[in-house]
């Protein structure tokens, strides 16, 4: 009878050992940065289901991605260096790809959709390859984007009641089954970006 | 012999204007070939670039300034840090010391440009100012670039320059409020 009660205190002491140990793992996986993650286990998850609007005005989720390969960033408009620089970057890139280009998918995610309004992207995108899709939604919407891509965004004040948004600036790269396959890095040489992508679309 | 000191002045004025055609100088203040580029359509902002060398014997401060058709002027720090950009105001402006020559650039210190009613175009001057916590206001102009331009040509920026630190957080809390107009 004791001796039942302390093999079930035994048993008991060692689930929560083992479940103390797989949290501690998981949390340090977690932890890292994206290049460490893909180092572990190369399919780590980053992306995941995600429900906003484009620039058309039309409904866009997760399975809009669905069967090709697809580079996807997130900015802001009101972001005078990175987001136009990137932006720019992809247009070139997909041009350079010649009929290649389309059979990639570029997605730019608006981390400021207080401002960043379907209209204003549709607007601002002009200035960029038409293939390019904008993405908003309301703020949880966004906010759960930026989670299940493993994104950073924080708004910033600056003078008057006004904001700037510091946000996660790599490109993220997925296969057509949705594995994600690497970063491009802002300011990384053209050449480097165009290899890259050309690697991601012979996968 | 005349003739010789006309050829002289002459040379000398045109290659002085030529030095200074995108150079601009207020008290012990020289700012070298400001530049700037057209933001996308609808955009709100833009970064305005150049190169500031106090020449004094005091520090001074780059605080405010205007330009034709914006809103607003701030000056601002940018960083990337593991892959995130950050973006802050240097609320007391950007600090030039005696003698110190402080780029800014794409990626670094810049001055930002914000509400935006008119969109600079390629190829057409941006007429604006620049306000120092000393040296006062002077009128620039910037030339502005294409759409996504990384660099504006003219001038070689040296190897002894300040940028901005990278993955520095400084900039915040450093009292007098940027001259917003």
């Amino acid at each position: 009878m004791r001796s039942d009660l302390l093999r079930r205190i035994r048993l008991a002491a060692w689930i929560a050992v083992a479940l103390a140990l797989t949290g501690a793992g998981v949390y340090f996986l977690l932890s890292r940065g994206p290049d460490i993650r893909t180092a572990i286990g190369g399919a780590a998850r980053v992306g995941g289901p995600f429900d906003l609007t484009a620039h058309t005005g039309k409904p866009f989720t997760d399975q809009d991605l669905v069967g090709k390969p697809y580079a996807l960033f997130f900015g802001f408009t009101h972001c005078p260096d990175v987001c136009p620089t990137t932006l720019l970057d992809m247009t070139h890139r997909l041009q350079e790809l010649q009929a290649d280009g389309d059979k990639l998918r570029v997605v730019f995610v608006t981390v400021d959709p207080e401002k960043d309004t379907e209209h204003l992207l549709k607007e601002y995108l002009k200035s960029f390859d038409r293939r390019i899709v904008g993405l908003t939604g309301t703020p949880e919407q966004v906010a759960n984007t930026a989670k299940v891509y493993r994104a950073y965004y924080r708004k910033v004040p600056t003078s008057g009641g006004d904001y700037t948004m510091d946000h996660s600036a790599l490109v993220y790269l997925f296969d057509a089954k949705g594995s994600f396959a690497g970063t491009i890095a802002y300011q990384e040489s053209e050449q480097s970006q165009l290899a890259k992508l050309k690697r991601l679309l012979a996968r | 012999m005349k003739s010789t000191l006309c050829l002289f002045f002459l040379v000398t004025f045109v290659g002085l204007s030529q030095a200074s055609e995108r150079d601009f100088k207020v008290g012990s203040i020289r700012i070298v070939h400001p530049w700037t580029r057209q933001p996308p359509a609808a955009a709100k902002v833009a970064g305005g670039f150049m190169t500031l060398t106090n020449t004094g014997a005091e520090g001074d401060r780059l605080i405010g300034g205007t330009a034709i058709g914006v809103g607003r002027f701030e000056v601002h720090e940018m960083s990337m840090v593991d892959g995130v950009m950050k973006m802050r105001q240097l609320r007391a402006g950007l600090e030039l010391k005696p003698g110190e020559t402080v780029v800014l650039q794409p990626g670094g210190y810049h001055v930002m440009l914000m509400e935006v009613k008119t969109l600079p175009k390629a190829g057409v001057d941006l007429k604006g100012t620049l306000v120092f916590e000393k040296a006062g206001t002077v009128e620039i102009a910037y030339r502005v670039e294409p759409l996504g331009a990384k660099s504006s040509d003219g001038h070689d920026h040296g190897g002894t320059a300040k940028s901005a630190p990278k993955g520095s957080g400084s900039g915040s809390g450093r009292g007098a409020p940027t001259n917003a107009q």
